[in-house]
């Protein structure tokens, strides 16, 4: 490693900017990162790709100080550097953007911004650079707000304010689409490849991530026959917390055999969707929500489990499942108002232990022993479990919200295809998912959520990708992306590709 | 320096069930080494503490008699506590039971002819007094989101200070010579003793039923699964249907109830009148033995007898060795932080780590 | 009523009030940070005891102090270990701490039961002290009322003016994002919750050292639960603490003199009042409640477990 520091000019030195050679890291036995080298050199937009579970946020955050490796070394201008916390690594000019803000709530912007500033900087000060950046990038911030009374937009504001102003020389973007020049993939902890993502198809970059086809899911076409199973009409909810979405306005119908896909940016009004329509908020109006014909606003869930709806949450971990209990006893939470769970204000043990014995079984869930806690299954299992159990109900309706979101590729065709199968026996199929490939390949009809707004359902054969993804950014003004700013000399993104068969 | 907490891919049973003992070992040698501190020999501590009080009939009953309380009161707060509920107030919710059992005692006092029924009306009226009292923190919890742990706590203070009002004043003894106590209960309000010419009453029948009811409840009944999951996961409780607002009444109800209705056996078994005071903090030290009999019920029943030997072991030694009962109770809390730290070791292992590695 | 009269309630008043403000202060800070520390009572009353003994033992008012915040920092430092390093459960092992300093406070304090000394020095300035009205209330106190108010206007410095004390604000606001900044949320919690027991601590030792001042068992009577009672009625502002704990002494006060004047409301229902007026104050907190964030720290009482 040559030593010395940048006499050179950055854009005319040829060694990179930060290099990554030989990194190793390890929790236990588990391997995250398995000798993997990452060149950046200055001026370029490199990205990072690979699967749930391929290494991409353990090496960010050994770049950015979070993490120390177990072995390999990490240079600047080629010269090896310790990065022991993001302290060390903001003053070397690593700055990081986060995908989950990284904001405290009841701080202001400016107390936000301080929290990683040098000692002894003057609010005035701090104040004035705050608006100094904002002018010059168009990004406005008003210092004395508390970030709670913020939307999505600004306060990714705060946090792309707050890296640009330690001036880094490498700013690493969490999450960040479709703008990078080179690529490095990652599968299994490894470099699996490297290319030009422009160049490349979702499909092809796909293939370069999970390593080898991706079983093609059988689509049948989508034939809905019968009369509408799941409507909302004009469903209008406030805000059922400090930091939700409202919804408007909100109708759709879905038939028997029929799947509708929402799709949407996350925190555009999915989860208090979800919530309204299984029964967690009740509708303002009784009326406002019907299964099978039946007005059900007012009626919690069970009750609408009862008329032969069943849903599957965002989160498996804590809201589909709870994760100290076991198979059995999640099987209990929601299948206890469509099975013989309970008799006489008692649990049926044995009942529960064989049904959900059943669901794995179908399903091909694998954990450790006949009835695991389900906090110990991988997200792909717990997955097709959660999903299971609500299909072994042969339920005329089905909500389903992000089916599968972290879910590894094999699990995440499975669990497509037996939506499309309960669809081809007469249900109806609501999937909300921010995975526009996955909405392609199953749904019948795509509605687009935004700001708590839905579309008008098209017919998944007269619409584009672009025309939804406009719907999703909102059709006015440029979506977020292109307001961030190419001012320092490189940047890594990290980029998550879609599934694709 | 750090502490790293690297969580383990198991928890075995066993080291779940050996975890308080180990923490009892550890506390029974640190009490050594204070107690020679103190001038006296560990070993005749430790005999005076915990193998004497086994080896005398009269002493066990004490034990049996000081654990029903303990046992029947941490049942109810397992309850409680499963379901985060911070219910701190069993010791007002107990001192309201014996007022309100008491108060039926002395207005029946005299009475003749038909007087079986006043037994039973006094448990029932201290165990609805303890639900009612209990209602209060839980109601402003659940409709409010007020801190149960402050207005149950500060509720003690106040149920003390009514007792003390009573007994005092209303519901003295006329004929008392002006002690402040109530008339001595007749025998038809008293609970009967178990054996003839002992101290041993039927007030430990009530505990060990309690614990069977329990124990049943919370293992097989959906009331039972739902106060696990509505503690464990709160969300996954709402998807599934359950009521938080319903579950946290119940919740403290059955605690209250299990307080109240110890405070009644207690005055109609042991103290037989109503006095200032009537607790020598069960409600409190209830709730040590609730964490260390780890929230289930057969587990508290163990830790109210091992906590009751203490305290009966502590008077013995007050007596004999003349050592403080401060020490018993310091005991009892260094414990209690030993079974915390021993149940997390359980979950993680602990890695001290030099420098800024992570 | 004379001024005199009154300066000598308003002079109980804040002497019952002080040593809620310097707990509760603690307590406030331990809190701010996200740690509810449920042992205040259990160090404020080791606190008391060790406190008198020391100060009995070197016949200084300033060791006996010192000491008895030592006494709280140590007890606190077990508590740290437990609820920060080892994140056992933060309500059962503040309860442990309360019960183990109950009978800490028992052992240490036996020896000086009955026990009397000089109380602790109040100031005396030279013609201001004797102004009429306001003299000995304002230039008349001992060092521990000073020091209290002293706290709360360095409480309020701290936590708003500088750097420290951001983070730690920031710390008890969101432990995962601070964390994700390289923040030392475990570390700033530690200290965090050694500041709240000495503080506790030197609260115990003004109730032995000035207030009564001798050492009796279990003297502190739940001022330890009144003055966490006191954090979440202030909201979390050293100078609403100030203000709550003036009207909880007061209310103590109150209650004295009506007794003495044989008003004709029982002495008990007279002693309740500190403690319905604390339940009363909370549930008037929640119907009051902001509609946008939050008042407390929000991640107040939540484990925090960074392992990867």
């Amino acid at each position: 490693m040559a030593g010395g520091t940048g006499s050179a000019k950055p854009a005319d030195d040829p060694r990179p900017l930060f290099g990554a050679y030989g990194i190793v890291k390890r929790f236990g036995s588990f391997t995250a990162n398995d000798h993997i080298d990452l060149e950046i050199h200055a001026g370029e937009i490199h990205a990072l790709l690979g699967e749930n579970g391929a290494g991409k946020s353990t090496l960010m955050k050994i770049l950015y100080g979070l993490l120390e490796p177990t072995e390999g070394v990490v240079t600047h201008r080629g010269a090896a550097v310790r990065l022991r916390n993001p302290e060390a690594a903001r003053r070397l000019g690593i700055g990081m953007v986060f995908q989950h803000f990284s904001l405290c709530e009841n701080l202001t912007v400016a107390e936000n911004v301080a929290l990683v500033m040098e000692r002894g900087l003057r609010r005035a000060v701090l104040a004035e650079r705050i608006a100094a950046l904002g002018e010059t990038y168009g990004l406005k911030l008003e210092p004395d707000r508390p970030v709670w009374s913020l939307s999505a937009g600004e306060r990714q504001r705060i946090e792309i304010v707050r890296c640009l102003l330690q001036n880094p020389k490498l700013v690493i973007l969490d999450e960040v689409r479709r703008l990078c020049a080179r690529a490095t993939i990652l599968r299994g902890g490894r470099v699996v490849g490297a290319c030009d993502p422009r160049s490349e198809t979702a499909a092809s970059l796909a293939a370069l991530m999970v390593g080898a086809q991706v079983q093609e899911v059988a689509a049948r076409p989508a034939a809905p026959r019968g009369g509408e199973r799941l409507r909302l009409e004009r469903l209008s909810l406030p805000a059922p917390g400090l930091h939700a979405t409202a919804l408007d306005d909100i109708s759709l119908g879905v038939r028997g055999g029929e799947i509708l896909g929402i799709a949407g940016i996350a925190g555009n009004g999915q989860a208090e969707l979800f919530a309204a329509l299984s029964g967690e908020i009740p509708a303002p109006e009784v009326e406002a929500v019907r299964i099978d014909g039946t007005a059900v606003g007012q009626l919690g869930v069970n009750a609408r489990r009862r008329l032969g709806a069943a849903f599957v949450p965002e989160e498996r971990n804590g809201h589909a499942a709870a994760p100290g209990l076991s198979l059995s006893e999640n099987v209990v939470l929601t299948r206890r108002a469509t099975a013989p769970l309970a008799r006489f204000g008692l649990v049926r043990r044995r009942a529960a232990q064989a049904l959900a014995a059943r669901i794995i079984d179908a399903f091909d869930v694998r954990g450790a022993g006949p009835d695991p806690a389900a906090g110990t299954l991988s997200g792909g299992n717990l997955q097709k479990f959660v999903v299971g159990r609500e299909i072994q109900a042969e339920p005329g309706i089905l909500v389903v919200d992000q089916p599968t979101w972290g879910v590894d590729a094999a699990a995440a065709a499975r669990i497509r295809q037996a939506l499309i199968d309960l669809a081809a026996r007469g249900s109806a199929v609501l999937v909300i998912s921010q995975d526009l490939d996955e909405l392609f390949e199953i749904a019948g009809s795509i509605a687009v959520l935004h700001a708590g707004h839905l579309s008008a359902a098209m017919p998944r054969a007269q619409t584009t990708r672009e025309a939804v993804g406009l719907l999703m950014g909102g059709s006015s003004g440029p979506p977020i992306g292109r307001d961030v700013p190419v001012g320092p000399t490189a940047a890594i993104a990290r980029t998550e590709i879609a599934h694709a068969p | 320096m750090r502490l790293d907490l690297v969580p383990r891919a198991r928890r075995s049973p066993l080291a779940a069930s050996l975890s308080p003992v180990l923490a009892f070992v550890t506390a029974v040698l640190i009490g050594g080494v204070a107690v020679s501190l103190l001038g006296v020999s560990p070993g005749a501590a430790f005999a005076v503490y915990f193998v004497a009080p086994l080896s005398e009939l009269w002493s066990l009953q004490e034990i049996a008699l000081k654990a029903a309380p303990l046992a029947l009161i941490a049942t109810g707060l397992a309850f409680c506590y499963r379901a985060n509920l911070w219910n701190i107030g069993a010791e007002g919710q107990f001192v309201v039971g014996g007022l309100a059992g008491g108060w039926v005692a002395v207005a029946t006092h005299g009475d003749a002819g038909f007087t079986v029924w006043i037994l039973p009306a006094m448990l029932v009226a201290g165990t609805l007094a303890g639900i009612a009292y209990a209602m209060i923190p839980a109601l402003l919890r659940a409709r409010l989101g007020v801190s149960e742990i402050l207005t149950s706590l500060m509720l003690v203070y106040v149920a003390e200070l009514l007792l003390d009002y009573m007994a005092r004043g209303p519901l003295r003894d006329p004929a008392g010579f002006n002690f402040p106590q109530s008339v001595a209960f007749d025998e038809a309000a008293r609970l009967p003793y178990l054996m003839e010419g002992e101290t041993l009453h039927a007030g430990v029948l009530v505990a060990l039923v309690a614990t069977v009811l329990a124990t049943l409840v919370l293992g097989r009944s959906l009331f039972g699964f739902a106060t696990r999951v509505v503690g464990a996961s709160p969300r996954a409780a709402r998807f599934a249907g359950f009521s938080e607002a319903r579950l946290t009444l119940a919740a403290f109800a059955i605690s209250g109830g299990a307080a109240g209705l110890a405070g009644i056996v207690e005055v109609a078994g042991r103290i037989g009148q109503l006095q200032p005071t009537i607790s020598p903090g069960y409600g409190f030290t209830a709730i040590i033995v609730a964490f260390l009999g780890r929230l289930s019920p057969l587990g508290i029943l163990i830790a109210a007898l091992v906590i009751a030997v203490t305290t009966i072991g502590g008077e013995a030694a007050q007596i004999d060795l003349r050592l403080p009962l401060d020490l018993t109770r310091a005991f009892q809390g260094l414990l209690l932080c030993l079974v915390l730290g021993a149940d997390v070791l359980t979950r993680f292992r602990v890695r001290l780590v030099s420098g800024a590695t992570r | 009523m004379s001024l005199d009269t009154i300066q000598m309630v308003l002079v109980t008043v804040l002497t019952a009030a002080t040593p809620l403000i310097i707990a509760a202060l603690g307590e406030l800070v331990a809190e701010r940070a996200g740690v509810l520390n449920l042992g205040v009572e259990g160090m404020m009353v080791c606190g008391a005891a060790l406190g008198f003994a020391a100060a009995v033992e070197t016949g200084s008012t300033l060791v006996g102090a010192l000491a008895g915040a030592g006494a709280g920092l140590g007890l606190a430092a077990v508590f740290g270990l437990l609820t920060v390093g080892l994140a056992a459960n933060q309500v059962a092992s503040g309860l442990a701490l309360t019960i183990l300093g109950l009978g800490l406070s028992g052992l240490v304090g036996a020896g000086y039961v009955g026990l009397k000394r000089e109380p602790a020095p109040h100031l005396h300035v030279p013609g201001l002290s004797e102004v009429p009205g306001v003299g000995r209330l304002l230039f008349g106190q001992d060092a521990f009322v000073y020091a209290g108010l002293g706290l709360a206007v360095g409480v309020s410095w701290f936590l708003w003016r500088t750097r420290a004390g951001l983070i730690l604000r920031a710390v008890g606001d969101d432990h995962a994002a601070t964390h994700a900044l390289g923040l030392p949320v475990r570390g700033v919690r530690f200290l965090a919750v050694l500041f709240g027991g000495a503080c506790a601590g030197l609260a115990g030792s003004y109730l032995s050292l000035a207030y009564t001042p001798f050492w009796a068992p279990a003297m502190t009577a739940g001022r330890g639960w009144i003055a966490l009672a006191l954090v979440v009625f202030a909201s979390w502002r050293p100078g609403r603490v100030v203000a709550g704990a003036t009207l909880f002494g007061g209310a103590t006060v109150l209650q004295l003199h009506a007794q003495a004047a044989s008003i004709g409301l029982p002495g008990q229902l007279l002693s309740a009042l500190p403690y319905v007026a604390t339940i009363l104050a909370l549930v008037l907190l929640s119907l009051g409640r902001r509609q946008g964030g939050s008042l407390a720290p929000a991640a107040l009482g939540r484990d925090f477990t960074p392992h990867r």
